[in-house]
C-alpha cells in the first residue's frame, strides 16, 4: 500500500473507523502513519487519536472554498497529548465557534467533501475522517 | 563545474491574457527571450519548460517538445520541470545544472502558466491537488494554511494585524512601476484591512492573483557570456530543499525549514553575507510568506520579521527592497513562471534595465516556494561585466 492511498483500518468491534497514526521505535507520534517516521523507523504501533481528545493550536475560516467543499469551511490544527507524546492534527470543525486553547474531541463524519466534485479522483483516497467538536 | 551567465531575460504581461493559451505565453516570452539575448533559436542546446499544470487547467500536455518546434529549437534537448509553484526556480537549478555541468553551452527556460479561464475554486482545487489525502479530504487550501499560519505568527509573535497588510501595501506600491504587472495600482491600509475575508484572519489583499503569463532567460556558460553581452549576471550561489509533506507535522509552524535549508546553501556558495544582497525577490505568495522568508533566510530575526514593511527596511529605498517587482501580489503568480520572473527582476536590477523600479544593487537574491515551504529553491545573482 502506498502511503497516500490509505484506507482506514477498523476497530475490531466493528465501529467506527480509526482515527489511525503510528507510533515509531523511538517513540514518536504522526497523523497520518507514514513508512518511515521522524526517525527513520518504521511504524511499530497504530494509536487511535479518537480516543484522545486535543487543544487548538491555531484555526481559520476559509471562504473560498474549492468545489465540493462547504462554505465557510473552519479548519484547525490541533495537539493530542498522547500519554504524554504530542501529536499534531488538521481537520474541519464541527463549529464555526472555535478559539485558541479550546479543547475539542474527534466526532466521526462519513463525508469531509464531495468526492466527485474536486480534480482528484475519486476512488484514489478516503472521503470520511473526523472532525473537531469543542468540549466544556 | 563551470560559472554559468545570465545573458538574456524576458516576461510577457502578466495578467488576464484572454483567448491566449500556454503555448501562446511560453511562445511569446521564449522568443523575446532570444531577441534580447541574440541568439539564434537554432544554437539552442537546452530548452527547460517550467510548468506545474498545463495539462489540469488547458488540457495541454507535452509542452516542451511543442515550444522547441514552435521557436525552431529542433533538436534542442527538452524536459518539463514541475516543483509546483517553485517549479520556476527549479527550472533555473536544472538550466544552470545544465550548463555549469558542461552538458549544454546555451540553454533557454521558459516557465509559465495559463490559469485565469478557470475560477478562482477550480484553480485553488488544482493548487491543493499537491495536499496529502488526509488535508485534501478536509478541503485544506494553499490559502488555508496561510490563514492557519498567520494566526500562530500574529499569537505567537504579539504581531499587529496590519503588519501583514504594510507587506500588501508595500508590493503594490512597487507594482505600479512594473508595466508588466497584473496589478499597477497602489492600495491603502485601510482597503487591505478591510477587504472580505477569505481565510481568516487573512483578506483578500493578502494574496496575490490567479494569473496568466510567462517569463524567460538564456544561460551560458560565464566565459562565454561577453560574447553575448557586454553586461550580463552571474549565478553565484543556488540551492534547493524540501519539507515535510503534511504542513501540520512541522516542529514550528512559523519557521520554514525548507527556506532556512536552500537559503544557507546557497549563501554558502557564495562569498556574500546577508549585508551584501542589495535586493531580494520573495515568494509574497501570501503576505505572510514574506514575512517568514525574511525570517527562513536570516535576514530578520524570528518574531521580528513583520517589523521590515511596517518600518520601511523592505521598502526601495531601505536596507534591503524586497519585491521591487511588486512581487506576487502585485505583479501576479502564474504559478510555473513566477520564479523565473523573480529572477527576471534580479537581473534587470543588477543590469540597471528596472527604469523607474531601480534601486543601487550588485548581488541580488530570489526565493522560490513551492506548496507551503514544502519545496524551495533560493538563488544569489551578481552583477558582472
Amino acid at each position: 500500500m502506498s502511503e497516500n492511498k490509505s484506507t482506514h483500518a477498523e476497530r475490531t468491534d466493528g465501529g467506527q473507523p480509526l482515527m489511525e497514526a503510528a507510533r515509531y521505535e523511538d517513540g514518536s507520534i504522526t497523523y497520518p502513519a507514514h513508512p518511515i517516521g521522524p526517525d527513520g523507523s518504521e511504524p511499530v504501533e497504530t494509536v487511535d487519536l479518537a480516543d484522545y481528545r486535543a487543544e487548538v493550536v491555531t484555526w481559520t475560516t476559509s471562504y473560498a472554498t474549492p468545489p465540493g467543499v462547504r462554505e465557510p469551511n473552519t479548519l484547525a490544527v490541533v495537539e493530542f497529548d498522547v500519554d504524554g507524546t504530542p501529536v499534531r492534527a488538521l481537520g474541519q470543525c464541527t463549529t464555526e465557534d472555535v478559539e485558541v486553547g479550546d479543547t475539542v474531541e474527534p466526532v466521526y463524519a462519513g463525508e469531509l467533501r464531495d468526492p466527485d466534485a474536486g480534480i482528484r479522483e475519486a476512488e484514489s483516497q478516503d472521503w470520511d475522517g473526523y472532525r473537531f467538536e469543542p468540549v466544556e | 563545474m563551470r560559472d554559468v551567465a545570465i545573458v538574456g531575460a524576458s516576461m510577457t504581461q502578466f495578467g488576464v491574457r484572454e483567448g491566449e493559451w500556454v503555448m501562446d505565453l511560453l511562445n511569446e516570452a521564449g522568443a523575446a527571450c532570444l531577441a534580447d539575448a541574440g541568439v539564434a533559436p537554432e544554437d539552442v542546446e537546452h530548452l527547460y519548460v517550467s510548468n506545474m499544470a498545463s495539462g489540469e487547467f488547458e488540457g495541454q500536455t507535452g509542452v516542451p517538445n511543442a515550444l522547441a518546434h514552435d521557436l525552431g529549437a529542433i533538436p534542442a534537448y527538452t524536459q518539463r520541470v514541475d516543483q509546483t509553484s517553485s517549479s520556476g526556480a527549479a527550472g533555473i537549478y536544472a538550466a544552470w545544472q545544465s550548463v555549469a555541468s558542461g552538458a549544454s553551452d546555451l540553454t533557454l527556460l521558459v516557465g509559465g502558466e495559463k490559469m485565469t479561464h478557470r475560477t478562482t475554486a477550480e484553480s485553488t482545487d488544482v493548487i491543493a491537488s499537491i495536499t496529502h489525502p488526509v488535508e485534501y479530504k478536509h478541503g485544506v487550501t494553499l490559502p488555508s494554511f496561510a490563514g492557519l499560519t498567520a494566526r500562530h505568527y500574529l499569537d505567537k509573535y504579539d504581531a499587529p494585524r496590519e503588519a501583514l497588510a504594510h507587506v500588501a501595501v508595500k508590493n503594490h506600491a512597487n507594482g505600479v512601476y512594473n508595466p508588466h504587472a497584473q496589478f499597477q495600482k497602489e492600495i491603502t491600509l485601510e482597503t487591505a484591512l478591510e477587504s472580505p475575508l477569505v481565510a481568516d484572519p487573512l483578506r483578500l489583499y493578502d494574496f496575490c492573483p490567479v494569473t496568466d503569463g510567462s517569463a524567460a532567460l538564456a544561460l551560458v556558460p560565464a566565459e562565454h557570456a561577453t560574447s553575448y553581452a557586454d553586461a550580463f549576471a552571474r549565478i553565484a550561489g543556488i540551492a534547493g530543499a524540501t519539507d515535510t509533506h503534511v504542513v501540520h507535522e512541522r516542529a514550528d509552524p512559523t519557521h520554514m525549514g525548507a527556506v532556512a535549508e536552500s537559503g544557507a546553501d546557497a549563501f554558502e556558495q557564495t562569498s556574500y553575507d546577508h549585508a551584501d544582497i542589495d535586493v531580494a525577490e520573495l515568494h509574497d505568495m501570501f503576505t505572510i510568506l514574506e514575512v517568514m522568508q525574511l525570517e527562513a533566510l536570516g535576514f530578520e530575526d524570528a518574531g521580528e520579521g513583520w517589523q521590515a514593511a511596517m518600518e520601511g527596511r523592505t521598502a526601495p529605498d531601505g536596507e534591503l527592497p524586497v519585491n521591487t517587482s511588486g512581487g506576487l501580489k502585485s505583479k501576479g503568480h502564474p504559478l510555473g513562471a513566477s520564479g523565473v520572473a523573480q529572477a527576471v527582476e534580479v537581473y534587470e536590477q543588477l543590469l540597471g534595465e528596472a527604469g523607474e523600479r531601480q534601486v543601487e544593487a550588485d548581488a541580488g537574491l530570489a526565493c522560490n516556494v513551492g506548496g507551503f515551504g514544502n519545496c524551495v529553491i533560493t538563488t544569489i545573482m551578481e552583477a558582472a561585466a
